[in-house]
């Protein structure tokens, strides 16, 4: 049987639009049929907006690559309907060690916090997540919703217009042309798109290699996240060993800036650091192995007129923390919804800069902690090696210096704090459920907030009544009651009332907070969606 | 609000003196180094509050006029 990343999904078939007279339109294009692209697709096609997403090749990406997903964006599968697949594929783990030098220096738990439909996060290989992505983009063909893959097209041109983006599309029948009313460029680290306009990235520049393999084994290696701090066979450097699914394993080993990367690939130059990482005596077939180059900045903007960067095209980090595809997938969480309204003409083009605000805040915070976690398991001075050290050895035996060992530091979701959006807060309710923050899932009777809201702007009446619906100039707004007395765990509570009796949030269509209040008031709400919509 | 206390605050001075001299003989340039990184980080973790490291942090900073 052939590999998933063998298999063409979406292979190329001639597209009408080829043999039009004119430049066929469409509301979106997306180039891109990587995680961030797909999701960007299904998004839109969830909001009835007709989309084309380009790709340059027909099949899913080949070995690994980002495998860690995280709670958020398991969330954000679920609202792109699609969450189940993934997690009942993924490999779950709680228990961790980290090693330094030749000993392992301690263990721990994650100890996930309870009250949550998702786990902290899940490992899943990324051919198996752009595959789930392509399975729902079936199913909602199959709805009658229009979304279409183009496959071996490659977008050769980019043409910014005032109100459009005139496209290239290059493929094996010859080019044509095509326009977006707006165009999403989800075409990764190298991004094509950015350099046809002509733009560049920002901000600290620092590169690093790994070495990427993903190993078949036969033993039974337990379902652990080993992580070693300068071990014997890769001085000075980390490594990390990770379960995924069906037998797979995948070795992260750091290389550093300065290598000669066609050598360091080669199997008589990988196997036996492979083996004296999991032992001589292991059995393992080499499945993939790749060098993955990295760098740590951003575009100084994601939005250029009518043109959306998404993804690593618009932002890089390390992959200590596994931020890259899940901020990806907060990228365009962030972006579709609001495209929606502009694209409906009930909020304006401006609407559209508050994804700029919002996703370079959480770039920036995805950069800082990114940088954190290079700058100790790489010291770049002296003293800096002698406290990560420190820090290292003390940790084997004092509880208190575990914090401070620094991994990786597990994407968490940013909350958009002084985000234009923002709307209305009362400070005796929880901080974590403040204005900007994304939604903290609790249990709602049988149910979970989660799958409960997103999609559309949600009114919640905790203990207290609010209508079933509110237009809102144009703005669907739908409302339910909820109550804090059937979650006997007492999350809700904590999360979203604290010392409060009652509440009433409304959230975004992306499950973030837009505004909250002790009680309901028309006016009031009408104020918050105005605001979060950009027509304030 | 606690500050950072500068004023004398160790019993017998030239006893705590004297240990922690004590402390790095016959140590290598690279174990001293070490030994005080991890001395500062069990320190630090003592004394918790985050106000009063930043303090520490830029009170270490200065230094008598005219020896820069």
């Amino acid at each position: 049987m052939s590999k998933i990343f063998e298999t063409p999904l979406y292979p190329y078939h001639r597209s009408a639009d080829q043999d039009a007279a004119a430049p066929v339109r469409h509301p979106v294009i997306v180039i891109g049929a990587g995680p961030i692209g797909l999701a960007a697709g299904i998004d839109l096609a969830q909001h009835d907006v007709p989309v084309v997403i380009i790709d340059e090749n027909d099949k899913v990406s080949w070995g690994s690559r980002a495998i860690c997903y995280a709670k958020r964006p398991l969330e954000i599968l679920d609202r792109l309907g699609c969450g189940d697949e993934f997690v009942d594929k993924s490999v779950e783990w709680q228990l961790g060690k980290v090693f330094f030098d030749e000993r392992k220096i301690y263990e721990f738990d994650l100890l996930p916090e309870e009250g949550h439909k998702r786990p902290a996060f899940i490992n899943l290989q990324q051919y198996h997540f752009e595959e789930y992505l392509v399975h729902r983009v079936q199913a909602l063909q199959a709805e009658g919703k229009q979304i279409e893959i183009r496959g071996n097209s490659r977008v050769a041109s980019i043409d910014p217009r005032d109100d459009h983006v005139l496209v290239t599309v290059d493929t094996p029948e010859g080019s044509y042309k095509l326009e977006g009313d707006w165009l999403i460029a989800c075409d990764g680290a190298t991004s094509p798109a950015r350099k046809m306009l002509g733009l560049d990235f920002i901000g600290r520049v620092f590169e690093d290699n790994f070495l990427i393999a993903d190993v078949i084994m036969e033993a039974d290696f337990p379902t652990e996240r080993w992580f070693w701090f300068d071990p014997p066979f890769n001085r000075d450097q980390s490594a990390l060993l990770h379960k995924q699914p069906d037998n797979v394993w995948r070795i992260d080993l750091q290389l550093g800036w300065n290598i000669d990367k066609d050598e360091e690939k080669k199997p008589e130059n990988v196997i036996p650091r492979l083996k004296a990482m999991l032992g001589e005596d292991a059995k393992f077939e080499l499945e993939w192995v790749s060098i993955y180059t990295f760098q740590c900045r951003r575009m100084e903007k994601f939005r250029h007129g009518r043109v959306l960067f998404a993804g690593d095209s618009a932002h890089q980090v390390s992959p200590f923390g596994a931020r890259g595809a899940n901020s990806g997938l907060q990228d365009t969480d962030n972006l579709i919804w609001k495209l929606k309204l502009v694209l409906d003409g009930v909020a304006p083009e401006s609407l559209l800069d508050s994804y700029d605000y919002e996703r370079i805040l959480g770039a920036d915070e995805n950069i800082m902690n990114s940088s954190r976690s290079t700058d100790f398991i790489t010291p770049k001075s002296e003293i800096s090696r002698i406290f990560r050290d420190a820090v290292l050895d003390l940790a084997e035996s004092h509880e208190f210096a575990r914090p401070l060992v620094n991994s990786g530091r597990l994407s968490v979701p940013s909350v958009y704090d002084g985000s234009p959006l923002n709307g209305n807060d009362d400070p005796d309710l929880p901080p974590r459920t403040r204005p900007g923050a994304p939604v903290v899932d609790a249990p709602v009777g049988d149910n979970w907030l989660t799958d409960l809201i997103g999609n559309r702007f949600q009114l919640v009446g905790i203990n207290t009544e609010v209508p079933a619906s509110l237009d809102v100039d144009g703005v669907r707004v739908e409302g339910m009651r909820i109550s804090s007395a059937e979650d006997t765990d007492g999350h809700l509570q904590k999360r979203y009332l604290g010392a409060e009796d009652q509440a009433v949030y409304l959230f975004r269509p992306d499950q973030h907070v837009a505004a909250r209040w002790f009680d309901y008031s028309e006016n009031a709400v009408r104020t918050a969606v105005n605001t979060a919509t950009g027509r304030a | 609000m606690t500050k950072l206390n500068t004023t004398t605050n160790i019993s017998s001075p030239d006893d705590f003196y004297a240990d922690l001299i004590a402390a790095h003989e016959g140590l290598s340039k690279a174990e001293s180094d070490a030994y005080n990184a991890r001395l500062i980080l069990l320190l630090a973790n003592h004394i918790g509050e985050r106000k009063i490291l930043t303090e520490a942090l830029e009170a270490a900073k200065a230094r008598p006029s005219g020896t820069d």
